[in-house]
């Protein structure tokens, strides 16, 4: 599924630019297309896994999405970062070195994040408990 | 169509391999990154850099700098709404699309980010 719609999206993103130009096309490059598909299966292994556990893992389950969606919001500041690499320098440099630079920013700020954000809100008398419950960032 | 062809195979497999990243990653915020791994941007601009040229590339890239910014807003409000409101996830993700339409338009539409001629 996520493939179809992988490359639904990047098919639909260059009839986008060649039909009103790269700047509209430009803007669905960063489109959330996977995201809700992404953010409703984990919803509903989540809440079966409640389920079995327990009377209802409704409440577990949509605090497991948000979660994933709080990660996500980390990632999009390498997004960002990925964009502004790569617009301000591909004129200049090599197309490859670019795009390899700009998926490097990402990890980098990405990853950098979320560390930060973990230090920050992980519980002191918990040494390496993670559970969907947990209080996330961005809440 | 042999163009989009490629796009839809290139576009698929990027995406695909960010997804199966994010699976086998934990915890759940971590893998959460990968749901905006610019999967879909590699894939778009090394076709445009091959087929278009760099120029019209870079300006993609500019645009993506707002749709960037409506991504972070949009995610933010869904994680926000998730944790708060009893709402579920199909609903808040696919309503909060709007929103990512609203704030990457709103962007570039009021400064000089992107030159938008959707006439």
């Amino acid at each position: 599924m996520r493939f179809w719609l992988g490359g639904l999206i990047t098919a639909a993103t260059g009839i986008i630019a060649k039909k009103y130009g790269p700047s509209v096309g430009g803007l669905f490059l960063a489109f959330p297309a996977i995201f809700p598909a992404g953010a409703t299966l984990i919803e509903k292994h989540e809440r079966e896994r409640g389920q079995k556990a327990g009377p209802d893992g409704t409440e577990a389950a949509r605090k497991a999405a948000a979660v994933d969606a709080a990660g996500a919001a980390m990632g999009s500041v390498g997004l960002l970062l990925f964009a502004l690499v790569i617009s301000r320098l591909l004129p200049e440099y090599e197309p490859w070195m670019l795009i390899l630079g700009g998926a490097l920013s990402w990890t980098a700020a990405s990853v950098s994040l979320w560390l930060i954000q973990e230090y920050q809100w992980r519980p002191s008398n918990i040494s390496d408990q993670r559970s969907a419950t947990r209080r996330p960032p961005f809440s | 169509m042999k163009e989009i062809v490629v796009r839809f195979l290139i576009g698929g497999l990027a995406v695909s391999f960010f997804s199966v990243l994010g699976d086998i990653c934990k915890p759940k915020s971590f893998a959460g990154l990968f749901g905006a791994a610019p999967s879909v941007a590699l894939a778009t601009l090394g076709i445009a850099i091959f087929k278009e040229g760099t120029q019209f590339a870079a300006i993609e890239a500019r645009s993506m700098i707002a749709g960037s910014i409506a991504f972070f807003v949009y995610t933010s409000a869904v994680s926000w709404i998730l944790m708060h409101r009893a709402v579920s996830s199909v609903w808040v993700t696919t309503t909060c699309l709007l929103l990512w339409i609203a704030v990457a338009f709103g962007i570039c539409g009021s400064g000089d980010l992107c030159e938008l001629k959707l006439i």
